[in-house]
């Protein structure tokens, strides 16, 4: 199974709700290619929700810092929310979670955005 | 001399140097993972290795050419868990890759694979073969 992803507008906030595996190959790009639309769309405030991605290799890793990186480059502000304890494991373990903006959940994260 | 503990378990596979080889590794170890008695969470985390594994070995060592092969080799023993990736590259220097977690390491893209594999595995070995580099990954049954 590769990833799914589904774009919503909350409050001025463009919400990526992905699902699925975000790993080497098709996974990766999809958010690549997700954050990339949504940044040409002239989205600059930006979550990823990703309560419903079941598995991150260290490709989906890549990717992600790659979505941080340039959603900031672009002046914008990328957050994360619904990490599952796997997910937030290997966030800790690579020290990623001293990067990302992770928000417990979606209003919180909203919220965070005014 | 200690004796080595005999595999219960033990598979062999010769692959092809594509991304379906990736998944075709990671789903065999999830089986041994499993069949090792793992619990779910550390059966998905040592698949996910095995795929950074096979990953290095199909873009990384044989990149991707057709007429070089990755073997793998999966075992359960008494003891431990066992599986070896090995490419047919031009080899590698596990100790160049730089440090991911390092200020200017942790917003690079890539070079979070072998840094992950020695996290969460027990043990990760690294043997030059002529050509090639096999990596041997093993999680205690403990």
């Amino acid at each position: 199974m590769s990833m799914n992803v589904k774009l919503r507008h909350v409050s001025g906030v463009t919400v990526l709700d992905l699902s699925g595996k975000i790993t080497l190959g098709e996974g990766s790009i999809g958010l690549r290619d997700a954050v990339r639309d949504a940044l040409a769309a002239g989205s600059r405030k930006i979550l990823l929700n990703i309560g419903d991605v079941t598995y991150i290799d260290s490709a989906g890793l890549g990717e992600l810092v790659a979505a941080y990186t340039s959603v900031k480059n672009a002046g914008g502000d990328l957050k994360l929310t619904n990490l599952s304890k796997k997910v937030k494991d290997l966030l800790v373990i690579t020290k990623l979670l001293t990067v990302f903006d992770v928000k417990e959940d979606e209003k919180d994260a909203i919220a965070a955005f005014q | 001399m200690t004796a080595l503990a005999q595999p219960e378990l033990h598979e062999a596979l010769t692959l092809p140097s594509t991304l379906a080889t990736v998944e075709a590794i990671e789903a065999k170890t999830e089986e041994f993972a499993k069949q090792a008695g793992f619990d779910e969470d550390t059966v998905s985390q040592i698949a996910m290795i095995s795929r950074e594994a096979a990953a290095n070995a199909v873009l990384h060592g044989n990149r991707k050419d057709p007429n070089k092969h990755v073997r793998a080799n999966f075992s359960v023993t008494s003891d431990n868990l066992s599986i070896s990736v090995a490419d047919e590259g031009s080899g590698f220097d596990p100790s160049a890759v730089p440090d991911p977690l390092s200020p200017e390491g942790l917003l690079k893209p890539s070079g979070r694979g072998i840094f992950l594999m020695r996290a969460i595995m027990d043990e990760v070995h690294f043997r030059e073969l002529s050509p090639g580099t096999e990596i041997t990954l093993v999680k205690h049954r403990n």
